[in-house]
Parts: C-alpha cells; sequence; structure tokens
C-alpha cells in the first residue's frame, strides 16, 4: 500500500512556523508597555519583520547540531583526562594561561548568557528573540564546557579553585567584569552592539582562534577542542550581532549618530581588554603559534576593516579608536606582562622573565620596539631576580575609570610617557587611560563614577575577609587583601621554584621511566 | 551633557565620594619616564598629612629603580595633574593644594629609565 506522505516543509517554512509563528500581539496591554527598552535609547524600529536571521535557525535544528557537538566534545575530554593529557602540555608554564584563562573568560561567558536571556525577553520583534535565546544558551553551554575543560588540570595544579569567587573582587578581572556590567546595564540594542558585534568580532575572533591555535601547538588538546567548538558557535554570534547593526540602520536614518557612538565606544573597550589576550600570546604560551601584532594585523586591521568598509554603505565610518589601537599593537602586550611580573604576589597564576630565546622571537616579531623599549627592562628585571632581588610591588595601583585598566599605557606618539586623561563631575576628578575611554566617561559620567576599582574600595576597608574589624585603630586598609581574595599562596609568585614547575617535573618523569 | 538613556530617573552616587574615606582622602603619585612601576601609586591619606609622608612612600616603592639614588631633588619638576606646582615638604597636602583624587607627577631631568628606555 503508497503511503500518501506530505511534503517535507523547506527551510523558510519551517523558520516562519517555529519562530515568527510563535509571536503575537497583545490585545489587553499596550505592547510598548510590554516591550518598554526597545524605544528608550532612542533607536527607531518600523518593521520588525524586516528582521532578517542570518541563518534561519530553528530550534529543533539547532538542538541536534549542538548535541552531535557535546557529543565529540565530551569524547575528546574524557580521552585526554584518562591519558594524562595535563602531563603532555609542552611546559609547565603554559597552565598559566588556562588560570588566566579560567578567571576571565567562563564568568564572562555567563554574563553573555544572561544578557542575551534578557534580549531574548526585551526584543519586542520574534526573530531576534529567538535568535537571542539560542545565543544565551550557546553562551552558558560554553561557560560550562571551559570550566570542564580545565577541571582535570585543578586536579594537580595550584590556583583555580576560587575563580567564581575571585571574579567580582580581583583586581586583574576588573575590566572583563566591568566590561559586562556596562553592556548589561545598557539598553538592549546597545548590548547588542557591545556583545554581539564589538566582544564578538574584536575578542572571540582573536580569543579562539590564534589564542586557542596556541592551545592545540602547545599540546593541550582540551582547550584546543573547547575553543574550536566554541568558535562555530561565535561565527554564528557574530553574524547575530552585525544582522542587528544592518537592521538598525537599515530601519531610519536617525540611527546612525547613535550606533556609530557605540561602535566606537565598543571597538575600544574590547581594544582594552584583549590586552591581557595578547599578552598569553606573546608571554605566556611557551610555543608560539603567532605575535598578537600579526593577530592583530590579521583579525582586526584586515578582517574588521574589510566588515567597516561593508558598513561605509550604511555611513558608518571606521571607529575613532583605530589609529590609536594600530600604534599599541607594538607595546600592548610588553606593557601588560611588566604590569603582571611586578605583582607577584597578587595573581593566582606565575610570572616569569622570557628566556633568551623567548626574547629573540619578540624581537624578530616586534622590531620597531622591542629592542628599544622592552628588552632592557625585562634583563635587568632578570638580573635582579637571578641576585635574589625579585622585583615586588606592593602599592595599590592607580586605575582607569572606564576600562578598569591599570594606568600602564602610554601617551599616543610618545612610547616613554604614560598617558593620563581626567575629567570633573559634581566636583569629583575622574582619571582615564586614554582620550578614547575620557570620551566614554564624559558622555555617561552617571554610569561610570560607580565603578568598582579594587584599589579604591580596599582604601575604603571593604576588602577585607569576614571577621576583620575596619574600624580598629591598628587596622591597616588592604592588609589581608589576599584572604579577602581567597587566593592560594602556592599559586602566587615567580613560576621558578614553584609548586607547578616542580610538580610537572616529578610527574612527567614518572610518566616516561620505570 | 550626557547621552545616558534610561527608563527611570538615575541617580547613584560616586564610589569614591570624598565621605567614603573617613576624614582621608586619595592620592596617585607617579614618576615620570619611569614606567616599570607599571602605574601610578594610589595613597588614602588625612588632608593634614605633611608632604613629606608621600616622598617617604616614594621612596618605599621606586627606591628598587637604579635611578632613585641618582636623582637631584633640586632639579625635579612637580606637576598637580597637568598643572606645575613647588610642593613644601613641611606643609600639608592641603596646604600644598593638593585635594581628592590629585595626581601628583615628578620628573627627573636627564634620568630616563633602565638604557634610557623610559622604564
Amino acid at each position: 500500500m503508497d503511503m500518501k506522505a506530505a511534503k517535507k516543509l523547506g527551510l523558510k517554512e519551517r523558520y516562519s512556523l517555529m519562530t515568527r509563528d510563535l509571536a503575537w500581539d497583545t490585545t489587553y496591554q499596550k505592547m510598548e508597555d510590554v516591550f518598554p527598552q526597545t524605544t528608550y535609547e532612542g533607536i527607531k524600529i518600523h518593521d520588525w519583520d524586516k528582521w532578517e536571521d542570518p541563518f534561519r535557525l530553528t530550534m529543533d535544528a539547532y538542538w541536534k547540531y549542538q548535541s552531535e557537538k557535546e557529543r565529540k566534545l565530551y569524547a575528546i575530554l574524557d580521552g585526554f583526562n584518562q591519558n594524562n593529557g595535563h602531563l603532555s602540555v609542552t611546559d609547565a608554564r603554559y597552565i598559566n594561561v588556562l588560570k588566566l584563562f579560567l578567571g576571565s573568560t567562563p564568568p564572562l561567558e555567563l554574563m553573555a548568557a544572561r544578557g542575551f536571556s534578557m534580549m531574548g525577553r526585551q526584543m519586542n520583534g520574534a526573530g531576534p528573540r529567538v535568535a537571542c535565546q539560542m545565543q544565551a544558551v550557546d553562551e552558558y553551554r560554553h561557560f560550562q564546557t571551559q570550566i570542564h575543560s580545565i577541571s582535570n588540570y585543578n586536579k594537580y595544579y595550584n590556583g583555580m579553585d576560587e575563580f567564581a569567587h575571585q571574579q567580582s573582587r580581583m583586581w586583574y578581572l576588573s575590566d572583563g567584569k566591568s566590561f559586562f556590567d556596562d553592556a548589561i546595564t545598557a539598553g538592549p540594542f546597545e548590548f547588542m552592539v557591545a556583545i554581539g558585534f564589538a566582544f564578538e568580532y574584536v575578542l572571540t575572533n582573536i580569543l579562539f582562534v590564534p589564542f586557542i591555535s596556541g592551545a592545540a601547538y602547545n599540546g593541550d588538546m582540551a582547550a584546543m577542542t573547547v575553543g574550536f567548538s566554541a568558535q562555530s558557535d561565535e561565527a554564528r554570534h557574530m553574524t547575530l550581532g552585525l544582522e542587528c547593526i544592518k537592521f538598525m540602520l537599515e530601519q531610519d536614518p536617525d540611527n546612525l549618530p547613535i550606533v556609530q557612538r557605540w561602535i566606537d565606544k565598543w571597538t575600544w573597550r574590547g581594544t582594552r581588554k584583549l590586552a591581557s589576550v595578547g599578552m598569553m600570546m606573546d608571554y605566556m604560551l611557551p610555543k608560539r603559534i603567532m605575535s598578537f601584532k600579526e593577530a592583530w594585523e590579521m583579525y582586526v586591521e584586515e578582517n574588521g576593516g574589510a566588515l567597516f568598509k561593508d558598513l561605509a554603505r550604511y555611513g558608518i565610518t571606521i571607529p575613532k579608536c583605530f589609529g590609536q589601537t594600530i600604534e599599541e599593537k607594538e607595546h600592548v602586550t610588553h606593557q601588560s606582562w611588566i604590569g603582571f611580573y611586578m605583582k607577584p604576589d597578587a595573581t593566582p597564576f606565575h610570572t616569569w622573565i622570557p628566556s633568551p630565546d623567548e626574547m629573540d622571537w619578540l624581537s624578530e616579531k616586534y622590531p620597531n620596539t622591542f629592542d628599544k623599549y622592552y628588552r632592557p627592562v625585562l634583563e635587568y628585571l632578570d638580573a635582579q631576580e637571578k641576585a635574589g632581588n625579585r622585583y615586588n610591588n606592593k602599592t595599590q595601583p592607580m586605575n582607569c575609570q572606564v576600562c578598569v585598566s591599570t594606568m600602564k599605557f602610554n601617551e599616543p606618539g610618545d612610547p616613554m610617557e604614560m598617558c593620563f586623561r581626567e575629567s570633573v563631575y559634581k566636583g569629583e576628578k575622574f582619571h582615564t587611560c586614554s582620550d578614547h575611554c575620557k570620551e566614554i566617561f564624559d558622555n555617561e559620567p552617571e554610569k561610570y563614577i560607580q565603578t568598582f576599582i579594587s584599589s579604591h574600595q580596599a582604601l575604603q576597608g571593604n576588602c577585607e575577609p569576614d571577621g576583620v574589624d575596619v574600624n580598629a585603630s591598628d587596622y591597616k586598609p588592604g592588609s589581608q587583601m589576599l584572604d579577602y581574595w581567597k587566593l592560594d599562596k602556592r599559586a602566587t609568585g615567580d613560576f621558578n621554584g614553584s609548586d607547578d614547575q616542580k610538580n610537572f617535573a616529578a610527574w612527567r618523569e614518572q610518566a616516561t621511566k620505570n | 551633557m550626557t547621552m545616558l538613556k534610561t527608563l527611570a530617573p538615575y541617580e547613584f552616587k560616586s564610589s569614591d565620594a570624598l565621605e567614603n574615606y573617613k576624614g582621608k582622602q586619595l592620592l596617585y603619585v607617579n614618576w615620570e619616564r619611569h614606567r616599570m612601576f607599571s602605574r601610578p601609586f594610589v595613597l588614602a591619606l588625612p588632608p593634614e598629612t605633611p608632604f613629606a609622608v608621600i616622598l617617604e612612600q616614594m621612596a618605599e616603592c621606586f627606591s628598587y629603580h637604579p635611578d632613585w639614588s641618582q636623582i637631584d631633588w633640586n632639579t625635579v619638576v612637580w606637576q598637580n595633574g597637568n598643572t606645575p606646582f613647588t610642593p613644601d615638604r613641611n606643609k600639608s597636602l592641603k596646604e600644598n593644594g593638593i585635594g581628592h583624587k590629585d595626581l601628583i607627577r615628578f620628573r627627573t631631568p636627564g634620568l630616563d629609565g633602565i638604557a634610557g628606555t623610559g622604564y
């Protein structure tokens, strides 16, 4: 007997039924009361149906693709763990990359999941709403898989177990926290530009492609698999962010100056956040794949430049900060590493001076700057360390009010001078690290006067473990900050002589001898 | 002028308002062209603190640098933010005109860091 099956639905029909068709207009409440956030930023949307979902992905297809990826990922993680994969990395110094990554990235993925869940509620078109929900699930997945992939290392090495506690407290994690706090407390369209566009384009390209390739080069199959698995999601996220920008620009010419300001702001904020990723590439990977400068040229100047050419037809111009980022790509990683090296007591990962051959690699990659500005300093610090006088700056730092980086960047055009900018709001001074951070502050001072600056909070007596009497006469502010951070002291200090260095060598010996 | 757009009135206090420091004020200090220290340091001190105390704090932090011992203090050039000034070491911060969150910058002519790198 012949079966008469109905014709399968085409992709477009399925998408329509499973996204747009699930939406409805309200009847006993006004739409603007249900979706108040889509208007207050000043963005004008006339027709939500003009939203084109670049992937036309429906939930049923999404679950199928993602579960397939997940099974492969966990099979590789299991294999890696069972084979003591942690001993197959190039050098125990590499593991410090994972410590820095663990503190700074998964908590931000969780914030992205929260943000996109909120956007899924606030966008009043069904197309972007469903896309935001799927991105929220992706972000949650990244948060979980990154932690799972690193958990194997946590069994053997110090300093990985308190990353969630440290995220909202520690000085060097404040820049990422501030980035996401800023984005998630903005309106929905600014969030889309901040995270959907700037974060996914500027940041994840460099984080998940060259940096994760670095993990592969250094024998870390676990991080490599997570990174590559995440990057296929990131491609979707970038397209969603870009689609949102195009949608705003196509809907009304009044949206252009608002979107341009956001692009300028968030490209710069993303650039500042990337300084530490660059430092991981140039200084922390024992086997290097490419310099941060080369990555910047490929992923930001070439790819990003092409993207801005594409947006030029809407009137968008290249972000104001582009020129400064091109100048800074020569400097930021060196300045950042020296910055971390000087605080051996205050991070849950180790630092070190690069070996002579690593310095030669840096000279080759940075012919304009490394030998002139940074090599002599690193060699001096190395000689001091060998003489038993390792650098350890115990003072509290000054930070930028906007990006919350320590004030360590140079004046544009003069690498020997420190860059300072100052604003006054309601009679109080606020300091920023650059013209771009100053401009961000001056546009919305009400927001940034609330910035959490770890050193300032310490001096107010707000960074002490429970039980410390901050009103006692002998109380010294910030004196017990390490306990407040729950910093594992075994994970601090120079890499040379650390537990991680000794254990790795001993375990590798056991794994290769009888 | 602000661009901040919100659904409701938006009034929050500064996290670093002077009253949060219980009679003290914040002060930043930077040694120009000596970026080995990576960033200026910050102190919380009562406005009555003599400037000499700042000099002691500077020595504690900056004396790691080989240039420190070579400073000719008669030639040091001082700035409060971008404004030139001459501190009186025996007078207080307040008497020296140093307010909450001021940035004291000092230059040491002829000393440009390790091998002239500005570090």
